[in-house]
C-alpha cells in the first residue's frame, strides 16, 4: 500500500474515532455511550491493523468491543443509566482546562515526528535491532512481540498478570463478599 | 501541515475530550468512560511511534528488512488488558456506592452525606 | 441477569460460532510465537466466548458450562505458573526467569519452552480472571430487588 493511500485511510478512522468520541461526550442516555465505546474500540482496532501491530488490534477488538462493553452494559443495569445534567459552570470550567492542557500538548505535538519517519529515537535505538536481529539467535521465534513480551520483558509481564489478578480478586471481593456479609446481617 | 503529524494531533484531540468528560460530568460510570477514550489517545500516540514507513507487522519473514517496533505494541497490549480490568475495579465500587446511597451522582451523594440522619 | 434468549436465529448463530471461538482462542494462544497471538489474547478471545454464551443462554447454564469453581482455583494456578518458572530458574542457580535453566544444553530450545509455559499461565489468568469478572456483575441483582437468593 503506498503511503498516501495509507495516510488517507488513517485520517478517515481518526475522523471517525473523534467523531464518535464527542457523541459520547454528548449522549445523556448512558446505555447509548456504552454502546458507541463499543464501536469507538472497533475503529480503534481498525487502527491498530493498518499501523502494524496486529496483536494489539487482536486484543482491544476482543477487549474494547466485546468485554468491556459487556461490563459497562452489566453495570448500567445495576446502577441508573441516565446522566444527570451538571452546571454549566463545570462545563465552562471543564472546557478551559482542557483546552488549555490540549492547547500545550498541540504546540508540543507540532514537533513531534511524522508517522513512519524512520530517523527517530524510537527506530535508531540499538535495543530496536537487538530485538529485530539478536531475537533470531537468542530465542528463534518469528513473532518478536511474544519474545519481547515473554522473555525480554518477562518481569514485566509477571507484574502485569499479577495486576490482572489482583484487580480480579478486588472485585470479587466488593461484589460476592460483601454481599454475604449483608445477608448474615438480614438473617439476625 | 505534514500529514504524517494527523495521528500525532489526533491523539492530543482524542486526549482533550477524554478529559473534557472526566471533568465536566458528575456521574462516575460516564467519568470511566471518558477515562478509557483519554488511555485511548495515548494508545494511538504510542502505536503511531512505533510505526515504520514500508514496514509492516513485527513478524519476522524471508525477503522482509522493515518492521514496526515491537516495544510498543508490547506495552500497549498488556495496558489493553490492564486497563480492561481496573474499569472492571471501577465499575464494581460504582455498583457498590449505588448499593450504599441509592444513587451515582457525586452531588447527591455529598448532599446525602451532608444531612446527618439520611 | 436476563433469561434465555428467545430468538432462534440468535441461539443458532450462537451455538455456530461458539466452536469458532474456542477453535481460534487456542490456535492464537498455541501459534502466538509464529503469527499474532499469545496469552493475552488467547485470554480475552476464550472469555469472550464464554460471555456470548451467557449472553444468550442464560448465566445458569454458563456457569454449568463452566463452573465459577473451577475459575477460582484457574486464576491463581496461572500466576503461579508463571512465577514458578521465575522460582525454578532461580532454584537452578541462573537469574530469575531465566529460562535457560529449563534446558541449559539447548538454550534457544528452553526458549521456547519457557515461552510455551508462561504464555499459558497468562492466558489461563487472563481467561478466568475475566470471566470471573463478568459472572460477578451478570449475577448481581440491583439493589432495589435484593432477594435472599445469592449466586453462591
Amino acid at each position: 500500500m503506498s503511503e498516501h493511500a495509507l495516510l488517507a485511510i488513517d485520517a478517515v478512522l481518526l475522523i471517525i474515532l473523534l467523531t464518535t468520541a464527542i457523541a459520547i461526550a454528548r449522549q445523556r442516555n448512558l446505555f447509548a455511550a456504552a454502546m458507541m465505546t463499543g464501536l469507538f474500540s472497533l475503529t480503534l482496532a481498525c487502527l491498530f491493523v493498518l499501523l502494524d501491530a496486529m496483536d494489539v488490534a487482536f486484543t482491544e477488538a476482543a477487549v474494547g468491543a466485546g468485554i468491556s462493553t459487556v461490563l459497562m452494559l452489566s453495570a448500567l443495569a445495576l446502577t441508573e443509566y441516565r446522566d444527570h445534567p451538571t452546571s454549566r459552570g463545570q462545563h465552562t470550567l471543564a472546557l478551559l482546562l482542557c483546552f488549555a492542557v490540549g492547547g500545550l500538548l498541540m504546540f508540543a505535538a507540532s514537533e513531534w515526528p511524522a508517522l513512519g519517519a524512520p530517523d527517530t529515537p524510537v527506530h535508531q535505538h540499538p535495543i530496536t535491532a537487538h530485538y529485530l536481529e539478536q531475537s533470531q539467535q537468542e530465542i528463534d521465534l518469528p513473532n518478536v512481540v511474544t519474545s519481547v513480551l515473554s522473555s525480554y520483558r518477562g518481569y514485566d509481564t509477571l507484574g502485569e498478570v499479577t495486576v490482572v489478578f489482583t484487580a480480579g480478586l478486588a472485585v470479587l471481593i466488593l461484589l460476592l463478599g460483601v454481599r454475604r456479609d449483608n445477608h448474615e446481617e438480614d438473617d439476625a | 501541515m505534514d500529514l504524517g503529524l494527523i495521528n500525532g494531533y489526533a491523539a492530543v484531540a482524542l486526549l482533550m475530550t477524554g478529559l473534557y468528560i472526566v471533568l465536566a460530568y458528575d456521574n462516575p460510570i460516564k467519568r470511566l468512560i471518558g477515562l478509557s477514550i483519554f488511555q485511548a489517545a495515548i494508545f494511538v500516540l504510542y502505536i503511531s511511534m512505533g510505526r515504520i514507513a514500508g514496514g509492516t507487522a513485527p513478524i519476522l519473514a524471508e525477503g522482509i528488512e522493515r518492521y514496526s517496533h515491537p516495544l510498543p505494541h508490547v506495552l500497549i497490549l498488556t495496558a489493553i488488558v490492564v486497563g480492561v480490568a481496573m474499569l472492571a475495579l471501577g465499575l464494581a465500587l460504582i455498583v457498590r456506592i449505588h448499593e450504599e446511597y441509592g444513587s451515582i451522582d457525586e452531588q447527591h451523594i455529598l448532599e446525602l452525606e451532608r444531612e446527618p440522619d439520611a | 441477569m436476563t433469561p434465555k434468549s428467545n430468538s432462534a436465529v440468535l441461539r443458532v448463530v450462537t451455538k455456530q460460532i461458539i466452536p469458532m471461538i474456542l477453535l481460534f482462542g487456542l490456535y492464537v494462544q498455541f501459534h502466538g510465537e509464529y503469527g499474532p497471538g499469545g496469552g493475552f489474547q488467547a485470554g480475552v478471545i476464550f472469555a469472550a466466548g464464554f460471555v456470548l454464551y451467557a449472553l444468550v443462554f442464560g448465566l445458569d447454564n454458563a456457569s454449568r458450562a463452566m463452573p465459577a469453581r473451577a475459575l477460582f482455583k484457574l486464576a491463581p494456578l496461572g500466576v503461579l505458573l508463571f512465577a514458578g518458572v521465575g522460582v525454578y530458574s532461580l532454584l537452578r542457580g541462573y537469574a530469575f526467569l531465566d529460562y535457560t535453566a529449563i534446558d541449559p544444553h539447548d538454550p534457544v530450545h528452553a526458549q521456547h519452552l519457557g515461552i510455551l509455559i508462561i504464555e499459558l499461565g497468562v492466558g489461563l489468568t487472563v481467561f478466568s480472571v475475566l470471566l470471573l469478572i463478568f459472572y460477578a456483575f451478570a449475577g448481581r441483582r440491583r439493589a432495589d430487588s435484593l432477594t435472599h437468593k445469592d449466586m453462591g
